[in-house]
């Protein structure tokens, strides 16, 4: 392009940056500078060492006049890309052996940032900080000695007392975890200082507990792979590293290439590091168990497989199943994990799908052993895969689960899959695509039952009245007319009408939630709008705790063949108010639903349930803290305004709203708290029954049933963790106490042993 | 806060980024439809099979959070499912998920399209195509057996 075209002023033809406004140029450098550093180690045509050599080059000139934003860049990279780590560090060593006040000033920066994040319950951050750290000292950049000082800090946190396990865990793991990249350097020059920490976390996690591991496994047997908890883990591995003098091929060093430069550099010590001390508000990551899937790495050449890189195929699986079924909760929302390995296919539709499969045949397998919860996400997960590949499977390599009872896992698991593949599709489709001996484990079909449709049920009692309600609904009746044509229906539970007829009626409840639950039975739509229209009777129906067992009783009844319509019916009952959340508890350990108590849409129901609570009582909260930072806010004005005419009058309506919302506040938290007591309790007498039945029937404990059981009073505790901590010393002296079966008490006190 | 904050690279979402699609029928400016746009917890949904239900959507978009309410799109004329629908969530993030995660995978074996939309105001239910659907389905040459057959147009040229 002709320099011609661009001679007016506004346009810069030369290149010189003092044609542009000055106003923009600092943050327009800052975004380059940026942009450079986020860029360097991606695919280029330059190798990496040109590319980290260019690039120190640029920041070394760019320090005078920029030296705190790269400082701010580089510690801000060092946080958020851990996997550029080594990149990094040798850009840091560079620019130290260039510049070593700069270095200096990068280290104390770094360190900052270190006990920032600690401060602040950022956990995983200052993981890779201490893992950057160590990295430097590979890069010339901190003397060795002062790193096995910083460590032997970290270690010796595991000697503090009264302080949670959890805490020195991970002062512990930060330890261990920089070991493969530094372990080799700090043994050369401090072995005997090296081998004191290695011995001393040896016996801290020796006698650590471990009541929480249970909890947390995927997997209830040891076979074929054994769950390891975490540290054990990262122990093991270390000391096979170790065992191996370090040597290890995954991590990337670039600053190997660099080395003549880096070791003519100055380096620096760490200043002394101690830890911040424990406070209330510290919050340590929860433990975790080691999830292994394959043993690709015992038989390299094992499942025969395309491809050199078949490995590579195992090892991203297994890591996104182990997140996928990651206990508590996976690290993102379960859709991403679907998404993400649909991507993979797409993008190695020659080997992934394969593995995919085996995978999916290998979990298959190990159902019978397989945590509740993470059946469900498997479940979840499975069947929106199969929807975005025309549900194509090979079913009928799972007809070994024809032959077992359909309690047990493998036939559950399918029915499960096929009544989700059905809610994304449709009845027949499912037919369709399972052969015919699988008919036993395919959904019903999702039709809606009314028990006053037939003419031959005229006998019932409520027939007249559900014709005359079909007709009147039909015809537009407002809610005072079917009021009126309730008042037909007599109450089964009295002998004589004493007051309005507006106490518990069962069969006007029947009545009325039959009819209208069939004549909106279209759609969704339909039956929401059925629900607000004649709100008004429900919510006089369903005022007592009988009445609303008994509405959520009818609704089952009605479409028990489509629990995703319960589900939406439940869950926009709640929002309406006709039924409250312990009211669904209850419902859902009602002796009606017994024998779907194990099915998956019941579960989900529940936690969706407790999650409406947590968010109500969030909501409320928030509110509070919003009105009291207005009355904040004025406050403040009136003092800086220094207005005698103002006074503390105008405090009064805030005033008033921040008390009737601190009470909006306790009576949400208490019927959170009464839920979660509610569902507790009745976990309580379920188990309790069945393990007085079976010891003095002397059977053996562990039925499917019970594994279910026991496993959902795990997830309970699990998936709602922040909020049962809040309210555990009720639980713990109402419900679980030490008369309780010790296998009930394990489950809470597994629980506990999370954050000790 | 941690000094530093974060990076602009990764600060970057691109999935939930507004689409370059303005609806020429919204009321107001060009601005207001982007900061409504911006804000919003409800999803325009397209390239839906006719026969797609309710309830099949309600399960897929589910997954990223708990929903509000679903419109479905209706003919103008004939006042049946044309082929998109509206999704409205609670919350604006599980919005978000729904693009990053739902956006562009299948349902009922049709890749469907998520976009953001400005808020569902009565009459934003029906097509706005000539003869009752979808503008798309006026004037398409291909033959899509889940959504109608032939585009109108060629319909009425094959008659």
């Amino acid at each position: 392009m002709s320099r011609r075209r661009h001679s007016d002023d506004s346009d810069d033809s030369d290149g010189q940056p003092h044609k542009r406004r000055r106003t923009s140029e600092p943050s327009e450098i800052e975004e380059r500078l940026e942009s450079l550093i986020c860029r360097v180690g991606e695919k280029s045509n330059s190798s990496l060492e040109s590319n980290l050599e260019g690039l120190a080059g640029v920041l070394e000139a760019d320090l005078p006049n920029y030296k705190s934003k790269i400082l701010r860049i580089l510690c801000t990279v060092a946080r958020l890309l851990p996997e550029k780590l080594t990149v990094y560090t040798t850009l840091v060593g560079l620019l130290n052996a260039r510049n070593y006040n700069f270095g200096g000033e990068f280290v104390e920066a770094m360190i900052r940032q270190l006990k920032e994040c600690l401060k602040v319950n950022m956990y995983n951050e200052a993981v890779h900080l201490v893992r950057f750290l160590s990295d430097l000292v590979n890069c010339h950049v901190i003397a060795a000695p002062s790193m096995v000082a910083m460590f032997e800090n970290f270690v010796s946190v595991t000697q503090e007392e009264d302080v949670p396990q959890v805490r020195c865990d991970w002062y512990i793991f930060a330890f261990l975890s920089s070991l493969p990249w530094v372990g080799k350097e700090l043994y050369e020059k401090k072995d005997a200082e090296m081998d004191r920490l290695l011995s001393q976390t040896e016996s801290y996690l020796k006698r650590r507990q471990k009541i929480h591991v249970p909890m947390l496994q995927v997997w209830t047997a040891d076979k074929p792979h054994p769950q390891e908890e975490y540290l054990d883990c990262l122990w093991s591995q270390i000391q096979k590293l170790k065992k191996d003098r370090w040597q290890e091929r995954h991590i990337l060093r670039p600053y190997l290439a660099f080395d003549s430069i880096l070791c003519e550099a100055l380096q620096h010590n760490l200043p002394p590091f101690t830890p911040p001390p424990h406070t209330e508000d510290s919050v340590y990551p929860m433990p975790r168990v080691i999830f292994r899937m394959f043993d690709y790495t015992d038989d390299p050449e094992g499942p025969v497989m395309p491809g050199s890189h078949s490995v590579e195929r195992f090892v991203i699986e297994e890591v996104i199943f182990a997140e996928l079924f990651q206990l508590p909760s996976p690290p993102h929302i379960e859709v991403m994990y679907t998404t993400l390995l649909i991507e993979l296919c797409k993008l190695q539709p020659g080997s992934l799908p394969q593995v995919l499969a085996q995978a999916t045949e290998m979990l298959y397998m190990r159902l019978d052993t397989m945590n509740t919860t993470c059946v469900d996400r498997f479940i979840n997960w499975f069947s929106h895969h199969l929807s975005n590949f025309q549900f194509r499977w090979s079913w009928e390599d799972w007809s070994d689960c024809l032959t077992q009872d359909l309690e047990k896992p493998k036939p559950k698991f399918v029915r499960e899959v096929l009544e989700k593949c059905m809610r994304l599709s449709y009845h027949q489709r499912i037919i369709d695509i399972v052969p015919a001996s699988f008919s036993v484990l395919s959904p019903a079909n999702p039709v809606c039952i009314y028990k006053y449709g037939d003419e031959s049920n005229r006998s019932l009692p409520g027939y007249t009245v559900a014709l005359c309600l079909t007709i009147a609904i039909k015809n537009k009746a407002s809610n005072d007319e079917i009021f009126s044509i309730l008042k037909d229906v007599p109450n089964p539970n009295q002998d004589d009408d004493d007051d309005e007829g507006f106490t518990f009626n069962p069969l006007k409840i029947e009545v009325f939630v039959q009819t209208l639950l069939h004549l909106a039975a279209k759609s969704f739509s339909h039956s929401f709008s059925a629900l607000a229209k004649f709100h008004e009777v429900f919510k006089t129906l369903a005022e007592s705790d009988e009445g609303k067992l008994h509405v959520l009783r009818v609704v089952y009844e009605v479409w028990k063949n489509h629990p995703q319509m319960i589900a939406v019916l439940v869950d926009k009952m709640i929002r309406t108010q006709i039924v409250d959340c312990a009211a669904v508890a209850n419902w859902i350990f009602s002796s009606e639903l017994a024998h779907d108590f194990t099915r998956f849409y019941i579960w989900e129901i529940l936690h969706s349930t407790i999650r409406k609570m947590n968010k109500h009582v969030l909501k409320i909260h928030k509110e509070l803290e919003d009105t009291k930072a207005r009355l904040a806010r004025q406050h403040k004005r009136r003092d800086s305004d220094d207005d005698d005419r103002s006074s503390d009058r105008e405090d009064g309506p805030l005033e008033e709203q921040i008390e009737r919302l601190q009470e909006k506040v306790e009576s949400a938290q208490s019927e959170q708290k009464n839920l979660f007591l509610v569902i507790f309790q009745r976990f309580i007498m379920l188990l309790t029954e069945h393990l007085v039945r079976c010891e003095t029937g002397g059977i053996d404990v562990f039925t499917p049933w019970y594994k279910s059981c026991i496993e959902r009073l795990q997830q309970i505790f699990l998936q709602h963790h922040q909020i049962i901590q809040q309210y555990m010393v009720t639980f713990e002296n109402l419900l679980f106490t030490a008369e309780l079966d010790h296998h009930i008490l394990a489950v809470f006190q597994q629980f506990c042993a999370l954050q000790a | 806060m941690c000094s530093g904050g974060t990076l602009s690279i990764l600060r970057s979402d691109s999935y939930v980024d507004l689409s370059q699609y303005r609806d020429q029928h919204f009321r107001g400016t060009r601005y207001d439809q982007e900061r409504l746009l911006r804000k919003s917890c409800t999803l325009y949904v397209g390239n839906l099979s006719f026969y797609t239900t309710e309830e099949q959507i309600h399960e897929l978009f589910g997954k990223s959070g708990d929903i509000k309410k679903i419109i479905m799109g209706l003919d103008k004329v004939k006042k049946t499912a044309c082929g998109f629908c509206f999704v409205e969530y609670y919350a604006r993030g599980d919005a978000e998920n729904a693009m990053r995660y739902i956006n562009g995978t299948r349902l009922d074996d049709r890749i469907i399209r998520t976009d953001w939309d400005a808020g569902f105001k009565e009459g934003r239910q029906y097509g706005r195509g000539r003869s009752g659907g979808q503008v798309r389905d006026e004037y398409r040459q291909d033959y899509d057996a889940g959504r109608g057959g032939y585009g109108k147009t060629v319909q009425c040229q094959r008659a």
